[in-house]
């Protein structure tokens, strides 16, 4: 659920990254957090494993800029991605606005991807949401390995509504920051649906 | 489209921000804060800058989802509130009406058990004012939001 502060003149919205294990959600954010002005995020907090797998979540607050006076101010989160998680990751899909869904483009995670998707729209659809309705973006992730799947089959596999997509290779920051425009475009544009009533 | 859309006017906030200036000073507390259960802040009372509010408020509203996850596993409809004691300074959490969260910080210069009796009494003042507060279809139509245009959400990327 997007937030209007009139008194603070924010508009606060949330954004989930959502994917299997290990398929680069916490990169993303990592990536974010290193290049954007330090005036222009909070801090970055990571609930992990020793190992420093995702535990519960990654939490960071940008602020993109200022839209009709109103600072708009995005709230990413990640969820857990391994299988077992499932009761966190239902928890921080919650009251979100936009979902970044990160593929791994490896050709041994098709399944995973796969799994994880329909995960998602589980999850969505116990909160009463369908995901062809709520904004909705598929990062193709670490395109620069040698066993990476083409897009078009990903796209075939993963992406029958074509939903925006974009490539990445978050390790290197490639394609993170389109990814994010992407959704948050989404969901100002969603947003502005509601408020025009 | 996805949920709908909280929207906290002017005066909405003045009266939350009474409510929790009362239980403040009642509760001989360090700070207030009223927080949405996305783990964004509403409104807040009492020292300022004593904490990053921001991170205050996504991590808590982590933890109330945990809690209320785990009262469910165990059969319970909720579990009221939590309370985590440091050695100087303590947060006392809990939910109001079902749909906000109320953390009290606080230090020796109060105890639990002020800050518990304080926080019932405001509890019941702040779940009427936040029933109050609209959600989009109520005063939003002709709102300036609804006026965004797609060259307004363009140029914030245009920079």
């Amino acid at each position: 659920m997007s937030f209007i502060n009139y008194a603070a003149r924010e508009i606060n919205c949330k954004v989930v990254y959502y994917g299997p294990g290990l398929c680069g959600k916490t990169t993303n954010l990592q990536q974010i957090y290193a290049r954007v002005d330090p005036g222009a995020k909070g801090k970055l907090i990571s609930l992990a494993t020793e190992s420093e797998r995702t535990l519960f979540f990654d939490f960071l607050p940008l602020e993109l800029g200022n839209i009709r006076g109103f600072k708009t101010r995005f709230h990413l989160y990640t969820v857990p991605g391994q299988v077992f998680y499932d009761a966190s990751r239902k928890l921080i899909l919650k009251g979100t606005d936009g979902v970044i869904f990160v593929a791994d483009s490896q050709l041994e995670r098709l399944e995973s991807n796969i799994e994880s998707l329909e995960n998602l729209e589980t999850n969505l659809h116990d909160q009463g949401l369908d995901l062809t309705k709520t904004p909705f973006v598929i990062q193709y992730n670490k395109r620069d390995l040698p066993s990476a799947v083409p897009v078009a089959d990903l796209q075939a596999a993963l992406n029958p509504r074509n939903a925006p997509w974009f490539e990445a290779t978050a390790s290197t920051g490639a394609g993170v920051f389109e990814t994010l425009k992407g959704t948050a475009k989404l969901v100002l544009n969603d947003l502005k649906q509601k408020m025009a009533g | 489209m996805s949920h709908r859309v909280l929207i906290l006017y002017e005066e909405d906030q003045r009266r939350l921000t009474g409510n929790l200036r009362s239980l403040c000073a009642g509760a001989k507390s360090r700070a207030v804060f009223l927080i949405d259960k996305n783990g964004r802040l509403l409104a807040q009372a009492g020292e300022a800058d004593v904490v990053d509010t921001t991170t205050l408020a996504s991590l808590t509203a982590g933890i109330v989802a945990a809690t209320s996850g785990l009262a469910q596993l165990l059969g319970e409809r909720e579990f009221s509130a939590l309370v985590h004691e440091g050695a100087q300074e303590s947060l006392h959490v809990s939910m109001v009406a079902g749909e906000a969260i109320l953390v009290v910080l606080f230090d020796r210069q109060s105890s639990l058990g002020l800050v518990r009796l304080r926080v019932k009494k405001a509890a019941e003042e702040i779940a009427r004012t936040f029933a109050t507060i609209g959600t989009q279809g109520d005063r939003a139509a002709g709102d300036e939001l609804g006026q965004i245009t797609d060259e307004d959400i363009e140029n914030l990327f245009s920079a």
